[in-house]
């Protein structure tokens, strides 16, 4: 029963993970950007929350409805204003301005908020729980996962069914013809940006709910969002759920075996997919 | 001649050092269709990117009904109501027959083009609409192309090398199909290789050789000599 429990709650903590990642794996498909920074931006959300919720006295949930417009329109800024310049052949320039970046949002928050680690008071969500057959799953990660699911759901749709989606995809196929088309791809590209970094508000409120967060801790959310986007294979979103659940069950055993070593399963598991199955599990896109 | 809808006026295209077209004049008139011959690398496809806004180039080198739009982004110039057939078709892989033709539509302009009209003129695409586009043979990929461009409603539409890469059949359907798409006031311009083929649909000709305009003429009174002298600078 303990090891079933593992299970379950590891699969519920990759709801968070490919929350994480979703917004990672979003901007590499349609721009081909590595965003260093994307966890420090996660960070920032949390303590965007922060500030809302102690200047408001919301709760961190209806936060949101703040939080992920001011993340979107962070985005938007971001990539219009610098983003896009670093963007073209050669994949260097992006690489080492979002790692700058990386530094700045850290020392930024650093300044503002000190080092000291906060929590968001989500109150009774944080606790509550219901038991079913045995094992207590807790509110907050099943409304977590419930969110990953629907926020999945909502980008593929968005993908595949609209025409924001349609210009994603062609922008994402070839830069030039789509322009021609009339698309300018530095407005696509700033819109592909919001709509990841709105992702990313919702992945720091549920973050900052469940765990206390310090600004040194957006390099670990990082790499777990790109453990779960690699395991899952480039591309594909709801690949990136299942390498979020693979990602957090591989964490949860390894923890139950000996707690020092949650993080290290997680990524042993990382590595050993990535040894079977170099693309993924179930890539779309190459390289 | 009738009002040029688009005028080149000393245009110098380059890619980085390398300098492409030299100094290109040319004149489209309203309804016109222009044809433009000439060998590999002797500066087509540079003169298509140039006027689209691919490339970037000097200021007052491209005027479209009047307006200088040298300088403007290749969507920007898309909006204006100029679209293309890219060489080689350029079909977005990731979209179906049907979102590639919308995509086309993304301009917003109005006009005598939607998806019926489209899927009217080549009755295949609606059949395969939901295909990727990648499945198509390329007479269809070719199709989807044309679609797509019209869809945009443009008043110019530039074709470039239509017939690359496609059978002879499917080469003669699809110049067939030529007037009809133009017929409706538009203007065109068509780049080719096969002079027989661009001459026939065309009412004048220029002639590039090494990014300069070498011949310019009537396409029914041009004769086979100027041609070849133009073509491959042989004096």
């Amino acid at each position: 029963m303990e090891w079933l429990n593992a299970i379950v709650q590891g699969t519920l903590l990759g709801g968070l993970y490919a929350l994480f990642a979703a917004g990672l794996s979003l901007i590499f498909g349609v721009m081909r950007l590595v965003n260093i920074a994307h966890g420090d931006l996660i960070v920032l959300a949390a303590y965007l929350g922060l500030t809302v919720t102690t200047a408001t006295g919301m709760h961190p949930m209806a936060a949101l409805v703040i939080v992920v417009p001011a993340m979107a329109l962070i985005g938007y800024a971001l990539q219009r204003g610098l983003l896009n310049q670093t963007l073209g052949d050669d994949i260097l320039p992006p690489l080492l301005v979002t790692f700058g970046l990386s530094v700045i949002i850290q020392n930024g928050l650093l300044e503002v908020y000190t080092a000291d680690p906060q929590t968001l008071n989500a109150g009774a969500l944080e606790t509550a729980s219901v038991a079913v057959g045995g094992v207590a799953l807790g509110i907050l990660p099943l409304l977590t996962f419930g969110i990953a699911i629907a926020v999945i759901w909502g980008l593929q749709w968005t993908f595949y069914h609209t025409a924001l989606g349609r210009a994603f995809r062609a922008v994402s196929d070839n830069q030039d013809i789509a322009q021609l088309m009339g698309l300018n791809r530095r407005h696509i590209f700033g819109l592909a940006m919001a709509l990841a970094l709105g992702v990313t508000a919702i992945a720091g409120i549920l973050l900052g709910i469940r765990t206390s967060f310090d600004p040194s801790i957006g390099g670990g959310r990082l790499i777990f969002g790109f453990e779960a986007v690699i395991i899952g294979g480039l591309g594909n979103l709801w690949g990136t759920l299942v390498g979020g659940v693979i990602l957090g069950v591989a964490q949860t055993i390894g923890a139950k075996i000996d707690p020092g070593w949650q993080v290290l399963a997680g990524h042993i598991a990382f590595l050993v997919i990535l040894a079977v199955r170099p693309n993924g599990l179930f890539p779309r896109i190459s390289g | 001649m009738p009002d040029p809808i688009l005028q080149t006026r000393g245009l110098n295209s380059f890619y980085g050092d390398f300098q492409a077209l030299y100094d290109v004049e040319l004149d489209v008139g309203e309804g016109e269709v222009l044809a433009i011959i000439g060998a590999n690398g002797a500066g087509k496809t540079t003169l298509m990117r140039s006027i689209t806004g691919l490339l970037t180039n000097g200021p007052g080198q491209i005027h479209y009904r009047g307006q200088d739009v040298s300088r403007l982004r290749a969507d920007e110039v898309a909006e204006l109501g100029l679209a293309m057939v890219p060489e080689g078709r350029q079909l977005f892989p990731s979209l179906s027959v049907k979102e590639n033709l919308m995509i086309g539509a993304q301009v917003g302009r109005k006009g005598p083009w939607d998806l019926k009209a489209v899927y009217d003129l080549f009755p295949i695409l609606e059949e395969r609409k939901d295909q990727a586009s990648t499945s198509l043979s390329g007479g269809q990929q070719q199709m989807v192309a044309i679609g797509r461009a019209l869809m945009a409603n443009p008043d110019l539409i530039l074709f470039d090398e239509v017939s690359l890469g496609l059978a002879p059949i499917i080469i003669k359907d699809i110049y067939e199909a030529l007037p009809g798409i133009i017929g409706e006031g538009m203007s065109a311009i068509i780049v080719e290789q096969d002079i027989t083929k661009a001459l026939s649909v065309s009412s004048r000709v220029y002639c590039l050789q090494e990014g300069r305009v070498s011949l310019e003429s009537a396409s029914d009174t041009v004769s086979r000599e100027d041609i070849s002298r133009a073509y491959f600078g042989i004096e």
